[in-house]
């Protein structure tokens, strides 16, 4: 469907070591949905050299917009999510003991016993777990609420934290072997990928850059964006759950993996809160195809990106989604391989170079 | 001087599980070194430092033990390059989703402790906690490369960084039972300024989490006429505020019960009052849960003493405590021991 052609795409991407320790920075820093100040921070750095034109938002988003040259410049939209998943501290208790809620869809399972940082000065802080030896059999067949957890930061925290102070896991951004190690690789992969388009941008398109905030509390932030850039198409970029694990029983297949490590960048065929237009579908699929790049298709299921407010802006904007697969997202520790990362770029930069004014000329069709 | 932040951060970042001490007792040894006059393995595994007395010959021997085993998993099984496992000393399961952990392979290997998705797990209760077989560890390799470097019987260790917290507080894994050792290090030190008539045996033991090995036979091999067992017990906090707990960072435990005999728990009675070092009654009704159990009931019985510096969320990886707790430890037990008259025995006594 689109035409292959052989226009200059800019200089091609990659993942290096600058790239890595941009992605560490990015994992690392704070940016619980409302709160998105450390990773703006970060991007408005890294791109007010690069960009034609940046702004911050109503909302705290930053848009960022890199001109092509030439005639009948598509605009496409590029969405990722600034934000992450994590707590407020909703009560202080005595003794440096705080009652917080989670923000965004974390499972409560996943907190006793964790390491967390709380406010914008990044404070250590535990939540800890009532003693094995003074829980009864019967107390252990049943989950922990977070009701009954609390934020400890040492009995001498006085007024540093007070309700309404964001708080992330502590987990620190570590590469090991093939793999990267981080808190909020969903969806600081996003914005890295992001911020290294923007820096290739292919020049025979307008690339409008959205660093969005709110994602997991309900993609607030890529609606207004949306509207703001009035783009012609949209690609959100993001994170999702590779389940591409064991099946307890050794004899049964798991076949509702989602997406699966090593396999590349996962195309959206549907999702929770999308359909995703097949003409940007087929798009990635075939260049993925023709420029030999690892890819896969997302199972169709659950879950959302930002595409989901994206495509329903004003008259609608053809959308699509390409995720970064990785596996432990919305826990403190999520897990991506680096090659993943690579193909995703690589898939993106490739494909962005191959949109003409034909790719939307025809009809949504399937 | 030693620095007991530094100290204590040093002896976290060992491992050192139930019956794999040896990392633990390297860290140990070299802190000991200076502070002792001789310093022997046990063949169990535990490290014994003594510290000769300046009084005269046969002269009384008094025992430390702080036991510095740390719970953890052993790999059980490894299915498409990810590790299923089994715990060494006691773990609430529901602690283990999510936490970074060491595998101990033919190389040390970072990784997580995974929970599967429901859809993955026997039919039951999906929102429940996971069961301790269901769970898995990654570490983040291929599993070509998983089967090269791991195998069945490898240990893993939890590697939470240690956190410092305000007032003096630090959180992190095997807080349980390190802050013993850090305080006996610390009780070493004070006693190389000060006389003692009796010989001070210092032990490391071993295996405290599993059998309580290192101090069933450590008393055999040293004979000491007393001991002193230093060990982590409840603070007050989330999901601990009944008698079994006591305040955090406010003075250390002084346990009370059959594990203990009732002369030595006054002796620390009155020495804490006379320093004015805060201190808590911990009332142990049956059993201590602590090396002691095992002490006290070895060769022809030996008095004991349990010592115990608060801690909360004990067995979890972000143990918390005090560093105020772990030198009043290490101050009262120095000054106890420096006081033992050379006839001190003969006051450790039933029906006195």
């Amino acid at each position: 469907m689109t035409k292959t052609n052989n226009q200059p795409t800019g200089q091609a991407p990659g993942i290096g070591a600058s790239q890595i320790e941009l992605l560490e920075k990015l994992c690392n820093a704070t940016a619980v949905s409302g709160d998105e100040h450390e990773v703006r921070q970060i991007v408005l750095e890294e791109i007010k050299e690069i960009a034609d034109e940046v702004t911050v938002d109503a909302l705290g988003n930053v848009l960022a917009t890199k001109l092509g040259r030439g005639e009948n410049r598509v605009r496409v939209m590029l969405a990722a999510h600034m934000d992450e998943i994590g707590f407020m501290i909703v009560n202080k208790h005595e003794d440096g003991l705080f009652e917080f809620e989670r923000i965004g869809g974390i499972d409560e399972r996943q907190l006793p016993g964790k390491s967390v940082l709380v406010g914008r000065e990044s404070l250590p802080g535990v939540i800890g777990a009532k003693p094995i030896h003074m829980t009864t059999a019967a107390e252990r067949n049943n989950k922990i609420e977070t009701s009954a957890l609390r934020i400890d930061l040492g009995p001498e925290i006085g007024d540093r934290v007070k309700p309404g102070d964001r708080a992330t896991f502590a987990t620190r951004f570590e590469v090991i072997g093939p793999s990267i190690r981080a808190k909020a690789l969903d969806n600081r992969l996003g914005v890295a990928t992001l911020i290294e388009l923007l820096k290739h941008a292919p020049e025979q398109i307008d690339l409008l850059a959205a660093f969005t905030v709110q994602e997991e509390v309900g993609l607030r932030g890529a609606r207004v964006a949306a509207y703001a850039f009035n783009p012609d198409m949209a690609i959100a970029v993001d994170a999702t759950p590779a389940y591409d694990l064991p099946h307890w029983d050794d004899d049964d297949e798991n076949d509702r993996y989602n997406t699966r490590l090593d396999a590349g960048p996962a195309v959206y065929v549907l999702d929770a809160a999308t359909i995703p237009d097949r003409r940007l579908v087929n798009w990635l699929v075939e260049t993925a195809q023709q420029a030999e790049i690892p890819c896969q298709l997302r199972q169709p299921g659950g879950g959302g990106t930002d595409a989901g407010a994206i495509h329903k802006v004003r008259s609608g904007i053809p959308s699509v989604s390409v995720s970064v697969p990785i596996r432990y997202a919305h826990t403190a520790v999520s897990l991506a391989r680096l090659d993943d990362w690579t193909s995703t770029l690589k898939l993106l930069h490739t494909a962005l170079g191959r949109v003409t004014p034909d790719l939307l000329a025809v009809e949504r069709r399937d | 001087m030693i620095d007991l932040l530094t100290h204590l951060k040093e002896m976290l970042s060992a491992a050192g599980l139930s019956g794999f001490e040896s990392p633990i007792r390297k860290i140990v040894q070299e802190a000991w070194a200076p502070l002792t006059d001789e310093l022997t393995v046990s063949k169990i595994g535990s490290l014994h430092g003594l510290k000769t007395g300046q009084g005269e010959q046969p002269r009384k021997r008094v025992m430390i033990s702080a036991h510095m085993d740390a719970i953890g998993m052993m790999v059980t099984g490894i299915h498409d390059g990810l590790m299923r496992f089994t715990e060494i000393g006691g773990i609430d399961h529901r602690i283990l989703p999510g936490q970074l952990v060491t595998v101990h392979g033919r190389e040390d290997l970072p990784g997580v402790v995974v929970q599967p998705p429901a859809y993955l797990l026997p039919e039951g209760d999906s929102d429940g906690p996971v069961e301790m077989k269901y769970l898995l560890v990654d570490v983040g390799l291929r599993p070509d490369e998983v089967a090269q470097k791991v195998r069945v019987g490898d240990i893993i260790s939890f590697a939470q960084e240690p956190l410092e917290l305000t007032g003096d507080a630090i959180a992190g894994h095997t807080l349980d039972n390190r802050v013993s050792v850090a305080a006996t290090t610390l009780c070493l030190e004070e006693l190389k300024s000060r006389e003692h008539h009796w010989d001070v045996w210092a032990v490391a033991s071993a295996q405290e989490e599993e059998t309580l090995g290192g101090a069933l036979t450590s008393p055999f091999d040293i004979r000491p006429d007393i001991a002193i067992v230093i060990d982590v017990c409840f603070a007050r906090g989330p999901g601990s505020s009944d008698w079994r707990s006591i305040p955090f960072g406010k003075g250390v435990g002084l346990g009370y019960g059959p594990n203990i005999h009732p002369a030595l728990f006054q002796l620390f009675e009155d020495k804490a009052k006379e320093l004015e070092i805060p201190y808590h009654r911990d009332v142990m009704p049956r059993m201590s849960g602590t090396d002691a159990m095992a002490i006290q009931v070895v060769a022809e019985g030996i008095p004991c003493m349990v010592l115990g510096i608060p801690l909360r969320y004990m067995h979890t990886p972000v143990e918390t405590v005090s560093l105020k707790d772990i030198r009043r430890a290490g101050r009262l037990m120095a000054a106890v021991i420096a006081d033992l008259a050379p006839d001190a025995l003969e006051h450790i006594k039933w029906e006195e």
